[in-house]
């Protein structure tokens, strides 16, 4: 009987952490199936109409997929350079005899805990000497940076499980470093890197504030941007808001859902001695 | 394929591990490095791989200097410890591994996984994952992965340590099986001296670093260089009694303690007379039954085919009976022998067959 009234509990809790975590995202993906009448309806309504009415407005007036296109091309160039760099050097700092590992990795984790305004005001004037203000590059490179820490010190810890004699022997089955690097430890540490790509990914798609400093044309600007400029001089589009809110939460969600499997296979995958 | 190492020395942190080291192993030659645990021999296999680096010295495989080449340019191959197996590959693709990496056709490798899994008795295998495997069938890949690309050199670093008892005995055999068949190179890492007895053509003995003896199995078991040698090979381990030769007109005696042994027929020892030596003794040169030495048997160790007698030596001072740590004999024997613990025991030695040791090196 004990048992069951603290397993109720249990769920009882749960539920409510989880509820309360999605309770913004669910409140606007509500808003964004409801009627422009809907949301100002008073008193309001609890369960929207279904109506796609905002989202074909946030794409047609608000051109929302211009900022997905954005968004999209620099989260991933942004993941892609960032995993590549941080299995090299997680792999260095893992493996190779460097001096003074300890200090490069303490720099590194240094580097990340900068608030991002003070140095937003630096990256700002080299982007402009670099002449990359409303370019790509011009938000990729600072987030790389930014993001490297993470992939580093994720990485090169997963790197560090793995058995030597594991890289040994793809040496002397006629691997270069590279090779053994690419064809046997990165596959054998896909959780990590799975890991790494998620946490970078996100990162590079919701950030907003170097975003807003960098990209003032609307050519480059990204989602958190875009979304955040919706709103007009004499209006705040809410319903548009959400629409484009949750349109650009899917890639995310889908994004978990897709490599939690991975991770789970990769976990398995990655037993050595059994 | 020959192996020639030449002053090979190597320091980890300022410490010398392996010191000025020259051997060769000749072509078709099973070649075993011995030594207890830490004495260089992973080392020297690691060199001879290129896994490492060495500080100087030279490593000839097949007349050709290649301290220069990275590990896959030097035709080698390597049996590791842990197996090593790429645990996200199935067995046909961890065997495939090394040829896939030398850009061999599919057709070819598909042939060479078959004809090296049926060589292995390992075909109903080829899909399974490593975890899927025991360990026997994991050194039995990790071997058909060694030996799929026909290499110069085999090189197995204590590839049987993980396995029990019973498995261990049986891949020894399909390994001396193996090289009987392929007559390829082989150097072979062991702390374990039955292994290397057994399959070994030449045994390079090694303690800190430095070189003990090289010899055939026989060679270091019946004319050990130096006491190390002595003590390191045999099971159990040879008795070493430390005294002085005695010389007179009467003839040659060993004198330890209360034990006098009379060397009548060795007359080179005379020219060590008054000096301090020991004298080596293996359990299976001492007889029970008939003889000047007698003792207590203190312990029995019955191992089915043979006993080893643990004997307290006889003496005058009654101290010596209750000294555990005190100078014991250890006898071999034959299964039948009859007499239990505190029993006392005579026996006798075969003067011909001890071994003499002089300020550490052996005399005869």
């Amino acid at each position: 009987m004990k048992q069951k009234i603290n397993h109720t509990c249990f769920y009882a809790l749960v539920f409510v952490v989880v509820f309360l975590s999605l309770l913004p995202y669910l409140w606007f993906l509500n808003t964004s199936l409801k009627t422009p009448i809907e949301i100002t309806a008073i008193p309001p309504k609890l369960f929207p109409s279904g109506s796609l009415e905002f989202y074909i407005s946030a794409i047609k007036e608000y051109n929302l997929m211009h900022f997905v296109k954005n968004s999209t091309i620099v989260a991933s160039l942004t993941t892609v350079i960032t995993i590549f760099i941080s299995i090299c050097a997680g792999y260095a700092l893992a493996r190779l005899r460097i001096r003074y590992k300890g200090f490069i990795m303490g720099s590194l984790l240094l580097v990340s805990m900068f608030p991002q305004i003070s140095i937003a005001g630096p990256v700002w004037r080299i982007m402009q000497s670099l002449g990359w203000l409303n370019t790509y590059q011009g938000v990729i490179f600072p987030y790389v940076t930014l993001t490297l820490p993470l992939g580093v010190w994720i990485l090169a810890s997963f790197f560090k499980e793995l058995p030597e004699e594991l890289e040994d022997a793809a040496r002397v089955d006629g691997c270069s470093h590279f090779q053994a690097l690419f064809k046997i430890i990165v596959p054998l540490s896909a959780p990590g890197v799975f890991t790494a790509t998620i946490l970078v990914f996100i990162y590079a798609w919701n950030e907003f504030f170097f975003a807003l400093l960098i990209l003032t044309e609307k050519k480059y600007q990204t989602l958190p941007v875009g979304i955040a400029l919706f709103q007009g001089q004499y209006e705040i589009p809410w319903g548009e808001i959400a629409a484009a809110s949750t349109v650009a939460t899917i890639p995310l969600v889908l994004l978990v859902f897709f490599f939690q499997k991975k991770i789970i296979r990769g976990l398995s995958a990655g037993a050595i001695k059994g | 394929m020959s192996v020639i190492v030449k002053n090979l020395t190597k320091s980890f942190n300022g410490k010398k591990v392996i010191d000025n080291i020259s051997f060769e192993v000749s072509e078709g030659e099973f070649c075993i490095l011995l030594g207890p645990s830490g004495c260089g021999k992973t080392t020297i296999l690691r060199l001879i791989a290129g896994l490492e680096r060495q500080d100087s010295g030279e490593i000839f495989i097949d007349g050709k200097e290649v301290s220069n080449l990275s590990p896959g340019e030097r035709d080698i191959a390597m049996v590791f410890q842990s197996y090593a197996l790429y645990p996200h590959m199935n067995v046909y693709e961890n065997m495939a591994f090394p040829l896939r990496v030398r850009k061999l056709s599919e057709q070819e490798i598909d042939k060479k996984v078959r004809e090296t899994a049926r060589l292995l008795n390992i075909e109903e295998l080829l899909k399974r994952k490593p975890k899927e495997l025991s360990g026997g069938q994991r050194q039995r890949v990790a071997i058909g992965r060694a030996i799929i690309r026909n290499p110069k050199l085999f090189l197995f670093d204590e590839p049987l340590s993980n396995l029990d008892a019973k498995l261990r005995i049986l891949m020894r055999v399909e390994i001396a099986r193996l090289h009987q068949k392929l007559r390829t190179t082989t150097i072979y890492v062991t702390h374990d001296q039955v292994e290397a007895m057994t399959l070994g053509q030449k045994i390079i003995l090694l303690n800190e670093g430095v070189i003990q003896q090289i010899g055939t199995p026989e060679e270091v078991y019946n004319e050990p260089a130096n006491l190390f040698v002595a003590s390191f090979i045999g099971t159990p381990p040879i008795n070493l009694l430390e005294g002085i030769i005695e010389a007179d007109t009467g003839g040659i005696y060993f004198k330890s303690g209360d034990i006098v042994i009379n060397l009548e027929s060795l007359e080179s020892l005379r020219e060590y007379a008054g000096k301090e030596v020991t004298a080596g003794i293996r359990p299976e040169s001492l007889v029970p039954g008939q003889g000047p030495f007698s003792g207590i048997i203190e312990h029995i160790e019955y191992i089915g085919a043979e006993k080893i007698l643990y004997i307290i030596p006889a003496g005058k001072s009654p101290s010596n009976r209750v000294d555990i740590l005190g100078p014991k004999i250890t006898i071999r024997t034959t299964s039948t022998f009859q007499g239990g613990r505190g029993e006392s025991i005579c026996f006798s030695v075969d003067t011909s067959r001890i071994h003499f040791f002089y300020k550490g090196l052996r005399i005869i």
